[in-house]
């Protein structure tokens, strides 16, 4: 794991309380330049506080946060800003009214002119968000059109386009594409894998495997605050991936308690192998060749149950 | 390219994008009210299409527009003002007592209402922003202060009057006069406020579309945390705005004291509600972050025809406020349907 130049961003055991909560639990994560982590982890797992301790909102409780091999304090995102540590939210901080080049400039606009006669330049920011949205493969057909007319993914890689022209070393993208369709996800997939191209270190935030994998180098699993390990692309499959995902335990626990049901009850029995048959063919959606151990012992237990007779019972 | 570049590269309609620009609604009003007034001119021979008739719905328009213009920008930046009204009243009346009461000169007196006029912009942005109340409410208590204090206060000054006249006895009088009040063009029809108006348009026009601020009062507006998310100074922006409404009054109060030589402590009074109007009917959203100044000149060119129209065809007056509910209410609906088609995914 060691490598002889520092990564732009690393974490190191850190832990987050809040009052009594343990929100995260030893931590250890590193992003180096030219890499996507991806950090994987249902809801609750503690993926929107490690992302908050990453982008400088909050402070960990414990542990250390090495920006270029350098231990940081941050106090406030925009000291994480300034050291070029973006974050690229879901709510995206974009106005939808406004032009996409007023947009992209927004709070930074480029400026000629002097002193009282100091104004906006329009051609300039037009011309430099048509070329950045260019290189990140997006061509618009007007600078100037509302953002609220741009779909999802485009919208999502017009914010990347910005952190990434303003620069950003490290992106930190919060489930850039979660609400997005199959093609709108592929998208931004490809522009995170531009952004990679340039040299900039991204966290890919997601609860999607099927988003990770491909684009992937390294994967940070978070469960219940705590981490199951990172895992370079060469080491885990798209399989175990899903599975960890998933959270094993817990559907294997779902398959217990079906089948307590099914023994006291036939519609039960109806449910499980309903249950059984929607597995199956949400793995068959999923590409998912080799189904995790959890559905072989769902699937098992079923096969193991009394047959049952006409009246429903055994 | 690639295939999802092509296409993009459809062109848009060029009507419909006429058809989002903010003003568009406005000056479609104002050209239409014209005409139905200048017909009705023709046929009575009532002197609307005349150069006096001219003269005085745009000298209507003028007085509103530079009420309107800086309201514009305010609701534009996402915040209303309903203390422009009471600030006309307040700074004609500061101008008015402390150059015929003590003796100022008029300019030194002009200078004191514009500093309080600043002062009062800051106050209510400060305390809109400090409060987070809605604007609506903060700057409607502002206001009624301000009313009820220049009442008592011109009241005990006065010794209850609530006019105040000879302001055109005041030192300095006859150089504010040729700045704030002469009239141009031939016969001497044309006042010049509406010089000012101009002005004014302009430079919001120019302030709004071509600075870093403008950006940020469509920024501040259209999704205030965001904006503040991306560096936007969000506070100073919209105390700058409110200090930019006050101004408008005060100017306001200048160009009326010295073209009726008194101050009436009423004056201006519901006022504030016409400048939102026509800022509205110019396109503005109510929700703020979309509008433009050039919008919120025509929706007071709109007010100035009808009002002075009706004046001509000698339609009973009261059937005014009636026509401007009806064209608020049309403005309102065009507004929404323009929004709607600007944020509608490409066609």
């Amino acid at each position: 794991m060691n490598t002889q130049t520092a990564s732009l961003i690393e974490v190191q055991s850190v832990s987050k309380i809040f009052g009594s909560v343990i929100a995260l639990k030893d931590i250890s994560m590193k992003v180096n330049a030219g890499e996507v982590m991806c950090l994987l982890g249902d809801n609750g797992a503690g993926k929107s506080t490690l992302i908050k301790i990453l982008s400088g909102v909050h402070q960990p409780s414990e542990g250390r946060y090495l920006f270029e091999g350098k231990e940081m304090h941050f106090s406030s995102p925009r000291d994480a800003l300034g050291m070029g540590i973006a974050t690229v939210y879901q709510d995206l901080a974009m106005i939808p009214l406004m032009g996409i080049s007023r947009n992209f400039f927004l709070g930074t606009e480029p400026t000629k002119g002097w002193g009282p006669f100091r104004r906006f330049d329009v051609s300039h920011a037009n011309r430099v968000t048509r070329e950045e949205l260019a290189k990140m493969g997006i061509q618009v057909r007007e600078t100037t059109q509302p953002v609220g007319t741009l779909s999802g993914g485009e919208r999502q890689s017009v914010a990347i386009a910005r952190a990434v022209y303003f620069g950003a070393k490290v992106l930190i993208l919060d489930e850039p594409t979660a609400a997005l369709g199959v093609k709108e996800a592929g998208v931004v997939l490809r522009y995170i894998a531009q952004a990679r191209a340039r040299g900039l270190g991204v966290v890919f935030i997601t609860h999607n495997p099927h988003h990770a994998y491909p684009i992937g180098d390294h994967f940070t699993i978070l469960n219940r605050g705590s981490s199951y390990g990172t895992f370079a692309k060469s080491e885990i499959s798209r399989e175990e991936l899903t599975a960890m995902m998933a959270g094993g335990e817990a559907l294997e626990e779902l398959s217990h308690e079906l089948a307590e049901f099914a023994h006291t009850d036939e519609k039960a029995r109806a449910a499980l192998e309903a249950a059984a048959h929607e597995f199956g063919a949400a793995a068959e959606q999923l590409h998912v060749e080799q189904l995790p151990p959890a559905f072989e012992e769902a699937e098992r237990r079923h096969d193991e149950l009394p047959s049952v007779d006409g009246d429903g019972k055994r | 390219m690639s295939a999802i570049a092509t296409e993009r590269m459809v062109r848009a309609n060029p009507l419909r994008r006429l058809l989002i620009r903010p003003e568009t609604g406005a000056v479609v009003g104002s050209i239409a009210v014209w005409i139905f007034f200048a017909i009705i001119g023709v046929a009575q021979n009532n002197g609307f299409v005349s150069s006096r008739g001219t003269s005085s719905w745009l000298s209507v328009s003028a007085e509103l527009a530079i009420l309107a213009v800086p309201v514009a920008l305010l609701m534009i930046g996402g915040e209303f003002d309903l203390s422009v009204g009471s600030m006309v009243g307040a700074s004609g009346m500061i101008i008015a007592i402390l150059s015929t009461q003590f003796g100022l000169n008029i300019w030194a007196a002009i200078v004191v209402a514009l500093i309080f006029a600043v002062l009062v912009g800051t106050l209510n942005g400060y305390l809109v922003m400090r409060t987070r109340l809605p604007s609506f409410i903060v700057t409607l208590g502002t206001g009624y202060i301000l009313l009820g204090t220049t009442t008592g206060v011109t009241s005990l000054v006065t010794n209850g009057l609530t006019v105040v006249n000879g302001i055109d006895q005041v030192p300095g009088y006859s150089s504010a006069h040729a700045i704030f009040a002469t009239a141009l063009g031939g016969g001497q029809q044309y006042p010049i406020e509406i010089v000012w108006a101009l002005a004014l348009v302009t430079l919001a026009t120019w302030l709004l579309l071509g600075t870093s601020f403008g950006n940020w009062i469509f920024g501040v507006g259209g999704d205030a945390n965001a904006a503040r998310n991306t560096g936007v100074p969000v506070t100073r922006v919209k105390i700058l705005l409110f200090i930019g409404t006050a101004l408008g009054a005060c100017l306001l109060a200048i160009i009326q004291d010295v073209t009726f030589t008194n101050a009436d402590v009423l004056r201006g009074v519901g006022s504030e509600f016409y400048a939102i109007v026509a800022a509205v009917v110019g396109g503005v959203l109510l929700t703020g972050g979309y509008g433009s100044a050039i919008g919120a000149m025509f929706g007071a060119l709109v007010f100035g025809i009808v009002e002075e129209g009706i004046v001509f065809a000698g339609i009973d007056a009261n059937w005014y406020k009636a026509f401007i509910g009806l064209i608020l209410l049309l403005a309102v609906l065009l507004n929404s349907y323009v929004r709607k088609l600007a944020l509608e995914a490409r066609r």
